[in-house]
């Protein structure tokens, strides 16, 4: 604790940044039925409204609350890609360290089966598994964070395997613990910044792959608010853009509002995953 | 026998076997669907006759080795059946759809490549200056930018706002190369942005890996001017990293263009996968994800294949 203070004081300003971003982004999720002024899916005016007070969004093709529905956005399109995310970390490092641990025939099966799902690109393969599954939130969730996993998988037993050619593991296994306390007291703790800042990066990849499978409607499924399907929503109207006067201007805006949505988050966590590699790569200015 | 077609063989050996797997794949993907697609697909048409004709049409008698085998011939010469939705002989409109897929990652790739090589060369050579500097953090907006902010932001700006674009990219069949260049600028342009940064970030890289070799000093110490201890001493070495690069990034250019051709509603196979996908229209998801599939895996076999040829170590071996 004294240790992560100390870090904390010591980051820079990019850093600090980073975590603004996504501290701001997690009090939105955490309280969007505080902070929302309407309802996620209700129909509350006429389509299409300006930029004005009390829809200080304006509405969308259902007349309901652009602002409103943003904010609950934050709320499904993190949530569903924090759980993806948590998901094929939990899959793809089990497995990876595992993999490093035992070796033999059990890290040759498994290292064969993530190169085979790693030759075809990721986008292809979902979009595959998806037509045969159709498009629930339960197969987006499973279909990416299996996908996923293999990335963690690679970087996981990459890393460990570093770990375990070191001396204490052998006096460790010479001492005669158990593969899982090896794991767990010895692996683990090690591995633990590489892999914090690998999550990171997850959670950005499925973060981005989340939203475009929404954006082509493959994704998130309608009424659900989410970003990605709030872009190809309201995408047609970018072409009523008229920058004579400011009210006009804004349908430019409407898809960019989520759009730039999905950015800035990606951006807040980059920074912060930045700032850890850094500092675990033991490079201090 | 010759070290480099040694590696060569076993690398190529190595890719066609992943081909082979993820045609298994592909094929076994569908073999999973859920009940008989024949009784499925006909509803209340389904009696003996019509059955037996819908399984002839698409390939649905014999053993699942005897279908995948006339599957993949097929494939193999072009022909990949009939799509289930408007039951059409897929091949009649995926090759134009390719063409025009392919059309779109070369247009992209000739702006790209150029800008990221030479711009990598000169963050490498001037590292640290203002310029690198904003090499390193453009590379951050381009992995933080999902492709359709970027592609809405350019709609917004060259098509809306000015009008000097078409937002609209569709081309048709006998549209000329002029128009066709024209039509397609602004999703080429995304696909540029989405990739230079990478390609950029990794030729940088490559470069100033290469400056830190002793050689280097060594022609630095001689005396030689700084142009040419890049250009004589470094490039040559630095082709093998470079060409890696540039096909890896058209491998990712491939897939990459599904998204950007849904925004700009370009007639290519991205949007036939799609809609397929939406659909559900098993047959044109094969093919399209085979295509796919296979160009990808083939251009990471080419930059292997390349960058094992290009480097120089390897032409003599002790």
């Amino acid at each position: 604790m004294q240790n992560l203070i100390h870090h904390l004081r010591d980051a820079p300003v990019s850093a600090w940044i980073g975590m603004i971003i996504v501290a701001f982004y997690a009090i939105i999720a955490l309280f969007a039925p505080l902070l929302a002024p309407y309802a996620e899916n209700v129909s509350i005016g006429a389509q299409y409204q300006p930029w004005t007070a009390p829809h200080f969004l304006g509405t969308d093709a259902l007349g309901r609350d652009v602002l409103s529905r943003l904010i609950y956005g934050a709320r499904n399109t993190v949530g569903i890609a924090l759980l993806t995310t948590a998901l094929a970390f939990t899959l793809g490092a089990t497995f990876g360290l595992l993999a490093a641990t035992l070796g033999g025939w059990f890290d040759t099966i498994a290292s064969r089966m993530v190169d085979v799902l790693m030759a075809i690109p990721p986008l292809i393969f979902a979009l595959l598994i998806l037509t045969i599954t159709g498009t629930s939130v339960a197969a987006l969730i499973l279909v990416i964070a299996v996908l996923d996993s293999t990335r963690v998988f690679r970087l996981s037993r990459a890393v460990a395997q570093g770990i375990l050619t070191m001396d204490y593991i052998e006096v460790a296994r010479m001492r005669g613990e158990g593969m899982f306390w090896l794991i767990r007291k010895e692996v683990l703790p090690n591995a633990a910044a590489p892999l914090i800042a690998e999550f990171g990066l997850r959670f950005c990849f499925v973060f981005l792959f989340i939203s475009a499978l929404s954006f082509l409607g493959l994704g998130i499924q309608p009424p659900t608010a989410d970003w990605g399907g709030m872009v190809r929503e309201s995408a047609k109207l970018i072409s009523f853009a008229n920058f004579s006067t400011w009210q006009t201007a804004t349908f430019g805006l409407a898809p960019l509002l989520p759009a730039g949505a999905i950015a800035l988050m990606t951006i807040g966590v980059n920074l912060i995953v930045d700032w850890v590699l850094h500092m675990s790569s033991g490079l201090k200015e | 026998m010759n070290p480099i077609l040694t590696i060569v063989t076993k690398r190529l050996l190595i890719g066609l076997l992943t081909l082979w797997i993820v045609t298994v794949i592909i094929f076994a993907a569908v073999e999973l669907l859920p009940g008989d697609i024949a009784t499925e697909m006909l509803g209340q048409a389904a009696n003996e006759e019509t059955v037996a004709a819908f399984r002839e049409r698409f390939n649905l008698n014999g053993t699942v080795f005897e279908r995948y085998v006339s599957w993949l011939a097929g494939a193999a010469t072009g022909d990949f059946g009939v799509s289930l939705a408007n039951q059409r002989p897929i091949s009649e409109f995926v090759g134009q759809r390719t063409a025009n897929t392919f059309f779109l990652a070369a247009y992209a790739a000739a702006i790209s490549v150029p800008i990221a090589v030479v711009a990598g060369m000169m963050g490498a050579l001037y590292n640290g200056s203002v310029f690198d500097r904003m090499l390193s953090s453009s590379t951050l907006a381009a992995i933080s930018f999902p492709e359709f902010f970027i592609a809405y932001i350019l709609i917004l700006v060259f098509s809306v706002s000015f009008g000097w674009f078409p937002s609209l990219a569709n081309v048709d069949v006998d549209a000329g190369l002029g128009e066709r260049l024209y039509k397609t600028f602004l999703p080429a342009m995304t696909l540029t942005l989405i990739v230079l940064a990478y390609m950029m970030r990794m030729t940088r890289a490559a470069i100033l890996n290469l400056l830190a070799l002793p050689y280097i000093e060594m022609a630095h110490l001689k005396g030689i001017k700084r142009w040419r201890v890049i250009a004589v001493h470094a490039l040559p070495n630095a082709l093998a990293p470079i060409i890696n690069v540039i096909a890896l990034n058209l491998a990712y250019l491939i897939v990459g263009v599904v998204l950007v051709e849904v925004v700009f509603v370009y007639p290519g196979l991205g949007q036939v996968l799609v809609d397929a996908v939406s659909n559900r229209d098993v047959t044109v998801v094969q093919a399209a994800c085979l295509i796919f599939a296979a160009t990808y895996i083939l251009l990471n076999l080419l930059a292997d294949i390349l960058s094992i040829i290009a480097n120089p170590r390897l032409l003599h071996p002790r």
